[in-house]
């Protein structure tokens, strides 16, 4: 018998292969090979591309270098995105491995924030989750923890250890035994097709009548463009981490085991693929 | 009907009778919980639209009565006794005939009971009441003090009236033990449907035949050259009335034998009236209270209940004989009062109130072991002269009253040497009356509202509570199964010695091991664990009983037609559901609906259809409650009981967190999409490097460590636990130990791969744990290590295990095959056997297996390998696995989600007062300057006093007060005292004159709350259970898993429905036996093979998957002088382990003879064996020797089993150091090298099967 714990698992250490090719206009010494990279779903780009960062800087000149981005088809990638939402919203329907073109030049300051040290994405990262336990339990759980449980969940994400970090996040998913859920789930959804970058509101897992929310119920509420009327033809997929939940799935259940290490649930809506 | 007394937790509910039809009132039956989450169906209560305003004389007046007043016997759930009545037929031995019926004139009845004073003829012996049926007819018991007479095995009888025995090697208890006047329990089980559960109960009854030797029958002296002679199950004496023998000898002139009918208590679920005391030619005199109590009275013969009631006269009666075995009691006897009684109330200890009508209370003095009735009463006054005691009600040690101004009050200052107590304190608010319930918790009904309150804050440290609390109905049912601590369970064995503990010799004070805890002897374990062990989960699960419970209220709430009414209603109470089932969907709700709630679900959900007797919005009026049935532990108040009444309960939630999330749609679509992404994701592309490269992760902390030289002490130590990656992306983690010596710093390190087990080793003040590898386990010499907390020590011991896990890639759940093996303190360890493990060649040695722990505390675990896990408590509750993994310390990713449940259990600390006479003053507590201490552990080398002895560990809290235990071996006298020459010897019950020293033996008992994948599996308690190994490759065809198990009273019971998707199974099934087992095993070709108290062993004929209770059992001899206590049968063989730690094989088994010839002796120095599936030999021996200590209870393993040499050539040392218990029934896995070869004798082990099945 599988177990949830299997669930968390899976989740963390589920893997993008990524092809990242240095931009054409870039200037170069000599040709770049691509590099190939098993990249961490729940990870953010700049925190694990420094070995691309290094292969591509051998070949080019140092006055050329300026900061490091990335984008797919045409899209800049929002590098405090995780890994896993941006393929899921942007290239979950083409095939793999998934290209990444690398830039160095033409910072598109609109599109992207700044991301000079791996401090900035620790920060990101603790204040997603410190929103996130606010949402769950009022920040109580967070702001009991010391200082070094704080760095041992970023440490853990950093360096790809399960059990270090969830040995301390397990604490954030844990709920007062007489409530049925947290106050509020962490969630955010993303559409390609809007340009709200994504929609996020306060909602309850248990509804007042007792009965748990399911995934359907969120979006009936939030996004009901996302879900086909009854009769209709499915337009839409829900996405997270890469499959596609049934939309009767408790969405306390989901919090506590499809949310990513920031503790929020990121939901992809993408069109339904045609073929 | 006025009063339902309190339920007790017995199971019998008692209600005082005489109805009137123009007062209608309702009876919601109790339903018990054994575990401390009471129900509100479990409080009984009474609710009643037109009462009373009136003082409660007037009350009295109001009721009048149609017929005679009597009193039924509630629905109990002990539905089935069973009884069994025997008549021995005397015959006198003449030179003419032989023996024949005809006797001398001054002889006995030719049938008679044992006493030969009263005629009992076969045909006039009749059932005591309506509620009795035979079970069987006639038969004659075979056996002779434990010996079968004259004759070979499984030979019939074939005299008269005894045709189609069912039970003909059925094993008898000596005469003398069961005199015909009391009735003794010898079995509980449940009916093949799942029904009820019914026990035995027997008065023997004796009648003899007497006979003469006829000169032409020459009689071997030597009881075991009789092989000519047929058995008819006759014994002889020289003359009645003398001692019988099972030889015919030269001298006999009369012979008996002993005829036994099986009988049954039927009347379950159901009313049964009590015939009335009245004297017909008396004006009747109905009963207007009734008490039940008396259940915890200390060491009396368990099951025992007092039932106490007050006639309209104002009379006290006693109701006699009543216990488990017979619900109904015998007959009433009064007692004599200086008053008109209007009230009475009983404890469940010595505590005796009642009031009188004047206002004052009357205490019964002198109620005790051997005096259940008492003495004398006392008087006690009311608070105030004016205001007199309408109503008082007594717990175990508290007294709780109500005056006529409807005042509450508390008597300070009770206790068991003074009942009186000394003084009354006012408690707040203002009630029409109060019941103690178990636990000495308080209910009560409210004088304005009536409304059902409930004390909240009772403790034993403060028995007057804090506040009264409404109580709301059943918003959800907490699944906490904290137990009662009402039951009187004590210690569990050790080494699963309860045939010693009951049995007639006295083991040395040196027998003994150090601690003061002590296997509780079977003899006094109290039958309620039977009934109350009902648990939470039935009424869970039957979701219908909910229903129908209040369907019964409602019908009851319209005005009845009196007793037959109230005994046809609640007899369509569903008590059936002893079964581990699915909850349905309906959640259970109170049938004590409260505004507040009812609009939410109670009242809502009712099945439609019934006729509400109040609307929705209407509020019942109580007039009566008792939580007598309804345990409530202080600390562990249910949720429901404070519930808000703004927050909705949830249909949903409740299905949910029952329902495992595993078999949701929802989740298996989650787990297999995530499956196919990491295949599309990760398939092609496991050649790309990853991104993040693994680092090492250090933990570190300050530990103690329990040094490697001499002398041994706790030194603080550095602890730093590396964990690092392979390049296979496997985890390894070297745990280092950094210390200082002399000045010096110095470290040890273990690599987590090396290690074998980590085991908890909680004690009064370490939270230690001890640490394993193979070359640690060969010194007998774990790294022992001490946090400063049980936090820090669960975390420590959490991380290390799962790092070990990780390393091994060990996780989730055990696989099917896994062996399980409990420490002496209950700890659950599991490892994966490894296919060499059991390789004819070169096996595994034993103490390379990696053990990992599971959450809860069991005495016993038993598995097969289709993942059926059973386990036993310490107080013999049985569990089972339900397929998680974790608990206990283990939280977080060492726990599995779901299937992790509350556990809890109950087990006795003993200490021993002693005592040396002098001539001066007799018996002191002074001693000689060179004894032992006064207050000691059973040693003597230890002091032990009542206030320092502690509970085993911090996890364990005291749930009683210490009192004497009279069921030690070798007997007490009446206060409990052993006597003996000196310190240390052996002690017997009585004094003589030689004896200067003796000593008793005090027990307390002390619980423990965990958690773990376990779920009870009530209501039976359990002492031993085995479940019948799958050799590789059977197919069962879908059949049923056989499981047997021999019941806490020595019941033989059968499981039915067990299976891998129902491991739990259905229903009980009994299998009759003449005595009470010990221990049971069921071999792979069904073979049954069972242990009996008497120490000899018997073999059950005809077992098979379509007759899974086999037909009847062939008794065993037991080897030489020695007394079994324990066998396990694998594939083929048979081993036995007797009271001295001999571990015996039996031989000569073949296919056409199952029972096999004699038993070989294979080593002693065992305390526990297990015999798998591949007839593989795994004990608990009881010392090993290391290089570094000696280890008692290790694991070993039998080398050189073979199928020709089936006892094998010696042992394998495993890991040890205070293990109890192992099985490995579930393995039936051997390398695929050697199994080729297993293939032969498992040939002619297929033949066996038709011979047995």
């Amino acid at each position: 018998m599988t177990d949830d714990k299997d669930v968390l698992r899976d989740v963390w250490f589920g893997r993008i292969p990524t092809c990242f090719t240095l931009y054409q206009d870039e200037i170069t010494e000599r040709e770049a090979e691509p590099y190939y990279l098993l990249l961490p779903r729940v990870s953010y780009l700049t925190l694990v591309t420094d070995k691309v960062k290094k292969h591509f800087q051998k070949v080019m000149r140092q006055e050329d270098i300026s900061e490091i981005w990335f984008e797919y088809e045409g899209t800049p990638l929002k590098w405090h995105y995780p890994i896993g939402l941006l393929f899921d919203l942007l290239a979950s329907s083409s095939a793999l491995p998934w290209n990444i073109t690398v830039h160095f030049k033409s910072f598109p300051e609109k599109d992207l924030l700044h991301c000079p040290s791996k401090d900035v994405i620790e920060a990101h990262f603790m204040s997603c989750m410190k929103e996130a336990d606010a949402l769950k339990h009022k920040s109580q759980v967070i702001n009991e923890m010391q200082k070094k449980d704080h760095k041992q969940l970023w440490m853990g994400l950093q360096n790809d250890r399960f059990d270090q970090f969830w040995a301390i996040n397990r604490k954030l998913m844990e709920y007062p035994a007489e409530e049925n859920g947290f106050r509020y789930i962490p969630f955010r959804i993303y559409q390609t097709t809007t340009e709200r970058p994504f929609i996020q509101k306060l909602f309850r897992p248990v509804a007042a009548d007792g009965q748990l929310h399911t995934l359907g119920d969120l979006l009936k509420e939030v996004c009901p463009s996302a879900i086909a009327p009854e009769d209709g033809e499915k337009k839409n997929q829900v996405m997270i981490h890469g499959i596609e939940p049934m939309l009767e799935t408790p969405l306390q259940w989901l919090s506590e085991h499809l949310s990513y290490p920031d503790n929020f649930l990121h939901i992809s809506i993408i069109p339904q693929p045609t073929d | 009907m006025r009063s339902p007394s309190p339920a007790c937790p017995l199971g019998a509910l008692w209600l005082a009778g005489g109805s009137s039809a123009r007062w209608s009132c309702a009876v919601v039956l109790a339903m018990m919980k054994k575990h401390g989450v009471p129900d509100p169906r479990a409080l009984g209560a009474l609710c009643s639209p037109p009462i009373l305003e009136t003082s409660k004389r007037d009350l009295l007046g109001r009721v009048c009565w149609p017929r005679r007043g009597s009193a039924c016997l509630g629905p109990s759930r002990k539905a089935w006794v069973q009884g069994r009545l025997c008549v021995p037929g005397p015959q006198r031995w003449n030179p003419m005939g032989g023996f024949c019926e005809k006797l001398l004139l001054s002889d006995r009845w030719s049938w008679s009971d044992v006493s030969g004073l009263q005629h009992r003829p076969l045909d006039g012996v009749a059932l005591p009441s309506p509620h009795w049926e035979w079970e069987s007819d006639w038969y004659v018991d075979e056996n002779f003090g434990g010996e079968p007479t004259e004759k070979g095995v499984g030979e019939l009888s074939t005299h008269r009236g005894c045709p189609g025995l069912g039970v003909p090697w059925a094993h008898l208890a000596p005469c003398a033990a069961v005199p015909n006047t009391s009735w003794c329990l010898t079995s509980a089980c449940c009916d093949g449907m799942g029904i009820g559960i019914f026990r035995l109960a027997h008065s023997l009854l004796f009648s003899f035949l007497p006979t003469f030797p006829s000169s032409s029958n020459s009689f071997p002296l030597e009881p075991h050259r009789a092989p000519t002679l047929v058995f008819q199950g006759w014994t002889y004496a020289i003359d009645f009335p003398a001692t019988y023998t099972r030889d015919k000898k030269w001298n006999s002139c009369v012979r008996r034998r002993k005829w036994i009918r099986y009988r049954r208590y039927k009347s379950r679920d159901t009313w049964a009236k009590i015939p009335s005391k009245d004297d017909p030619k008396q004006l009747p005199d109905p009963f207007n209270d009734l008490s039940v109590g008396g259940w915890e009275i200390t060491e009396e013969p368990s099951g025992r209940l007092s039932v106490w009631a007050v006639s309209v006269q104002g009379r006290v009666w006693y109701r006699e004989d009543v216990s488990h075995s017979n619900p109904e009691g015998s007959s009433w006897s009064l007692v004599d009062t200086p008053g008109e009684v209007v009230q009475i109330s009983c404890g469940p200890h010595d505590l005796l109130w009642a009031t009188l009508w004047e206002g004052q209370a009357l205490v019964r003095e002198g109620i005790g072991r051997n005096s259940p009735t008492g003495s004398c009463w006392s008087i006690v006054e009311p608070p105030g002269p004016e205001n007199g005691i309408m109503h008082v009600s007594v717990g175990v040690g508290v007294v709780w009253a109500v005056t006529k101004d409807r005042k509450v009050w508390f008597r300070r200052g009770v206790n068991s040497h003074n009942p009186c107590g000394t003084s009354w304190i006012e408690m707040v608010g203002e009630m029409t009356m109060v019941n103690v319930g178990l636990n000495d918790q308080v209910w009560g009904i409210g004088c304005e509202d009536r409304a059902v309150y409930f004390r909240q804050g009772v403790t034993p440290s403060e028995l007057s509570g804090k506040t009264w609390k409404a109580i709301m109905a059943a918003r959800e049912c907490d699944r906490s199964h904290s137990g009662s601590s009402s039951s009187l369970l004590s210690a569990g064995c050790f080494f699963g010695d309860e045939v010693k503990g009951s049995g007639e010799s006295a083991p040395s004070d040196t027998d003994a091991t150090s601690e003061v805890e002590r296997p509780g002897p079977g003899q006094h374990l109290p039958v309620e664990s039977l009934d109350n062990s009902r648990n939470l989960k039935e009424s869970l699960a039957s979701g219908p009983v909910a229903s129908r419970t209040a369907e019964g209220v409602i019908e009851n709430a319209c005005p009845t037609e009196g007793g037959p009414g109230l005994a046809s209603t609640p007899a369509v109470l569903p008590w059936t559901n002893i079964d581990l089932k699915e909850p349905k969907k309906v959640p259970s709700h109170s049938a004590a609906g409260f505004p507040e709630t009812t609009g939410l679900s109670s009242m809502g959900l009712l099945p439609l259809g019934l006729e509400e007797p109040y609307g929705a919005e209407d509020h019942p009026l109580w007039a009566w409650v008792s939580g007598g049935g309804c345990a409530v532990e202080a600390c562990y108040v249910p949720k429901w009981f404070a519930a808000q009444s703004g927050l909705s309960p949830s249909v949903q939630t409740l299905s949910l967190s029952i329902m495992p999330a595993q078999t949701a749609a929802w989740r298996k679509q989650i787990l297999q999409q995530l499956t196919e992404r990491t295949k599309r994701e990760l398939e092609n592309f496991r050649h790309y490097e990853q991104a993040v490269e693994q680092s090492v992760w250090v933990k570190t902390g300050t530990l103690q460590w329990w040094c490697d030289w001499k002398p041994h002490k706790w030194v603080d130590v550095r602890v730093a636990l590396e964990q690092f990656t392979g390049h296979d992306g496997a985890r390894d983690s070297i745990l280092f130990i950094y210390y200082v010596v002399h000045g010096e710093k110095k470290y040890i390190h273990v690599f987590l791969n090396d290690v074998t087990v980590l085991v908890p080793l909680l004690s009064e003040g370490k939270h230690s744990f001890a640490l394993y590898t193979p070359e640690r386990t060969r010194q007998r010499w774990p790294v022992r290590l001490a946090a400063a907390t049980e936090q820090d020590m669960n975390d420590w011991l959490a991380l290390l295990s799962l790092s070990c896990c990780e390393s091994r890639k060990v996780h989730g759940r055990p696989s099917p095959q896994a062996i399980w093996s409990v420490t002496c303190k209950g700890d659950i360890f599991v490892s994966e056997p490894s296919p060499d493990l059991e390789a004819q060649e070169h096996p595994l040695p034993c103490d390379q297996m990696f053990w990992r722990q599971m959450g809860g505390h069991l005495r016993v675990v038993e598995a097969n390998s289709q993942g059926v896990v059973w386990g036993l408590g310490y107080d013999h509750t049985a569990w089972v696995y339900t397929g998680g993994y974790g608990g206990g310390c283990f939280q977080g990713l060492a726990s599995s989600t779901s299937n992790i449940y509350t556990q809890s259990d109950v087990k006795s600390v003993y200490i021993y007062e002693n005592q040396r006479w002098n001539p001066v003053t007799g018996y002191t507590s002074r001693g000689l300057p060179t004894d032992r201490y006064m207050w000691s552990d059973a040693t003597g080398l230890q002091e032990c006093t009542k206030a320092s002895t502690k509970p085993p560990s911090l996890q364990w809290t005291w749930v009683s007060d210490w009192s004497v235990d009279f069921s030690v071996p070798g007997g007490t006298d009446q206060e409990g005292w052993q006597y003996a020459s000196d310190f240390p010897a052996s002690y017997h019950g009585y004094k003589t004159m030689k004896d200067f020293v003796r000593r008793r033996c005090w027990a307390r008992k002390c619980k423990l709350v965990t958690s773990g994948p376990w779920l009870e599996v009530a209501p039976i308690a359990l002492r031993d259970v085995s479940i019948i190994p799958e050799s590789p490759g059977t197919d069962r065809n879908g059949s049923s898993i056989a499981l047997w198990a021999v019941s806490d009273k020595g019941d033989v019971l059968c499981r039915l429905g067990v299976s891998a998707l129902n491991p739990a199974g259905s229903s009980w099934l009994h299998v009759g036996t003449d005595q009470p087992f010990t221990s049971v095993s069921i071999g792979a070709c069904y073979q049954v093979w069972a242990v009996a108290r008497d120490g000899s062993a018997f073999y059950r004929g005809s077992v098979s998957p379509s007759r899974p209770a086999g037909d009847c059992w062939y008794h065993i001899p037991s080897p030489p002088k020695q007394r079994l206590k324990q066998v396990s049968v694998g594939q083929t063989s048979v081993y036995a382990l007797d009271e001295n730690g001999n571990l015996w094989c039996r031989q000569g088994i073949t296919p056409s003879y199952p029972q096999g010839s004699s038993w070989e002796h294979v080593s002693n120095n065992v305390c526990s064996v297990s015999v798998g599936p591949l007839d593989q030999v795994w004990v608990i021996a009881d010392k090993v020797q290391g290089s570094r200590s000696l280890s008692r209870g290790t694991v070993c393993h039998r080398t050189g089993v073979q199928p020709h040499e089936p006892s094998g050539q010696g042992w394998d040392y495993g890991i040890g150091g205070g293990w109890d218990h192992i099985s490995v029934r579930a393995n039936a896995t051997r390398a695929p090298r050697s199994s080729s070869r297993e293939q032969e004798p498992s040939a002619p082990k297929e033949a066996l099967g038709p011979a047995c099945c």
